[in-house]
């Protein structure tokens, strides 16, 4: 994380350029998570400006997509933190803070669940499109930790979205679960990414998207209830049928 | 040693180094002496290896930087420096913290056209001399294209290096050049070898200046120059201000956007403010037995050209 100051500078900057440094006392340092980085609203806005448009110039820089989620999710993620305190699994998951990654998963044990079962499909989906829970970036904007929590739970779960609705990791499959993100969640990151990822799409997946899929996850984004508010951790064994039906997610075209 | 002493503070380990948070001017007496990193304050071994950090993280995307956060100007002012440094071909230079090989490669275009020119008035004189005459001195120059100048290119990551070279070869620079890997404050070359010294943005990064402008002295030839290109103190209080808000609100966030590196453009700004201004460094480089010891200013003070000479 961030080493604050032990002694105050000389020369201190202005007000404006000193604001890092003023947030933090001087005798002790009050980082509320490790790897917060302290911004002020002006460079707020530039981050959320300039990975905007990084994002767009280049989709493979996640570090961008996951700025820009933690410089304008500022009303956004405590909406959704509200939501999940007045949720009891949500309460819980607040409580408790689980967190998915490859070493709190138990992976043979998912594999050896039944198919069709949350874990074995989950494992099938990080197998079949290589990817890995541990890839999320730790947020360093949010200036909250709690809510610095919230986009992590976000994050971590966005596989488990994956699998749920179906939808592989290419272009076309991350485009639709954005739109059902967008819609769940109201995070800005997740409209603009909803609605500049197909830019870069064909004009036959472009129909496809606009004539069944995304009007599908739309329909389920309204429907189901927040997707934060599911320990899924408690619900390995859960037949996926079944985990769609209870939150309200319709299935798949 | 440290975390005895203050145990309420937490110890933070990073990359196997250990972030020790200080309480006041209480450390441990084999922590080593205190320096600085930015605006923290470290000991001296501390700032080496943050440092070394840095720049390992930094290198891929260190021109793409340079470009970014000083709007293509940095180019302009490695331009001055060599024109200040006016070589001639023969000239040997050694370019410390030269990493990416910005100045060895405009060292070398310099010395390249001046040699060209040399050649066309040697032509141009030479009216009466036989076909015979004028091809052999054509055969002899070809090889010389650079006349005996050298330019060695000191750093001490290798990562720099690494793209240095690699930016040499793919410009096609080859002839005259030579890479070491070495440390400023204890030079791997004998005693008066160079005719020029230079180190453009390079001396702010390293951790006992005065040992560095000694070594710079002792690796010189007698007549030999020093030049140092380095971000200085800007005195005009508005410029100072613009200056500060640009620096310490934009820099970090391109540094974040371009690089995905906020704290190494972090430490960039601040080691800026935590280095001696221009007279304090002009002193410094008169204690290390330099004459004739001047500064140039640059953009009001943002950057300035420091000049000696070890007579």
């Amino acid at each position: 994380g961030r080493a604050c100051l032990s002694h105050t500078e000389p020369r201190v900057r202005d007000g404006r350029s000193g604001e890092e440094e003023e947030e933090e006392e001087e005798e002790g340092c009050y980082q509320p998570y490790p790897g917060h980085i302290p911004t002020s609203p002006l460079q707020k806005a530039l981050l959320a400006t300039g990975s905007a448009f990084m994002a767009l110039c280049d989709p493979y820089r996640h570090d961008m997509v996951a700025v820009l989620g933690e410089t304008t999710g500022c009303l956004a993620l405590p909406n959704l933190r509200d939501k999940m305190k007045h949720h009891p699994e949500g309460y819980r998951i607040l409580q408790e803070r689980p967190r998915i990654r490859l070493s709190t998963l138990d992976i043979a044990r998912l594999r050896g669940l039944p198919d069709g079962s949350l874990g074995r499909e989950y494992v099938r989906f990080l197998e079949d499109n290589k990817v890995s829970p541990d890839t999320r970036m730790p947020p360093k904007f949010v200036d909250d930790e709690e809510l610095a929590y919230v986009i992590q739970r976000y994050r971590e779960v966005h596989d488990l979205m994956h699998t749920l609705l179906g939808m592989p990791t290419n272009m076309l499959g991350e485009v639709v679960v954005k739109w059902f993100e967008a819609v769940q969640t109201g995070l800005p990151m997740c409209v603009l990414g909803a609605v500049f990822g197909p830019v870069r799409l064909s004009a036959r997946k472009l129909q496809v998207l606009a004539t069944e899929l995304v009007p599908w996850a739309i329909r389920s984004g309204r429907n189901a209830s927040c997707v934060l508010n599911v320990y899924y951790e408690q619900r390995w064994e859960q037949p996926v049928e079944s985990l769609r039906k209870e939150i309200g997610i319709f299935p798949p075209p | 040693a440290a975390a005895g002493l203050c145990p309420w503070r937490a110890l933070l380990v990073r990359r196997g180094g250990a972030l020790r948070l200080l309480c006041g001017s209480v450390r441990g007496l084999a922590a080593g002496p205190e320096t600085h990193f930015g605006f923290q304050t470290v000991t001296e071994a501390e700032r080496r290896e943050k440092i070394y950090q840095v720049f390992e993280s930094v290198a891929k995307k260190y021109d793409v930087m340079n470009d970014s956060m000083t709007l293509g100007i940095h180019r302009v002012w490695k331009d001055i420096l060599v024109h200040k440094m006016n070589p001639s071909p023969g000239t040997v230079l050694l370019d410390v913290a030269g990493g990416t090989g910005d100045i060895a490669f405009r060292f070398i275009n310099y010395v390249r056209s001046v040699r060209e020119r040399q050649l066309q008035q040697k032509l141009k004189r030479h009216q009466n001399l036989s076909w015979q005459e004028i091809s052999e001195s054509y055969r002899e120059d070809k090889f010389k294209s650079l006349g005996d100048s050298q330019v060695v290119v000191c750093d001490i990551n290798k990562e720099m290096l690494k793209v240095g070279k690699q930016k040499a070869q793919h410009l096609g620079y080859s002839e005259g050049l030579s890479w070491v890997l070495g440390n400023a404050e204890e030079l791997p070359f004998d005693d008066d070898k160079f005719d020029v010294y230079t180190i453009a943005f390079g001396i702010r990064n390293v951790t006992r200046i005065d040992l560095a402008l000694e070594e710079a002295y002792r690796v010189l030839k007698p007549g030999g120059r020093f030049l140092c290109l380095e971000f200085s103190h800007v005195s005009n209080p508005l410029l100072s201000r613009l200056y500060d808000l640009y620096s310490f609100q934009v820099i970090p966030v391109l540094g974040e956007v371009i690089a995905g590196d906020w704290k190494s453009y972090q430490y960039l700004v601040e080691s800026i403010r935590r280095f001696p201004p221009q007279e304090e460094l002009k002193a410094m480089i008169e204690d290390a037995g330099f004459l004739k010891v001047d500064y140039q200013n640059l953009n009001l003070g943002i950057v300035a050209i420091h000049s000696g000479f070890k007579l």
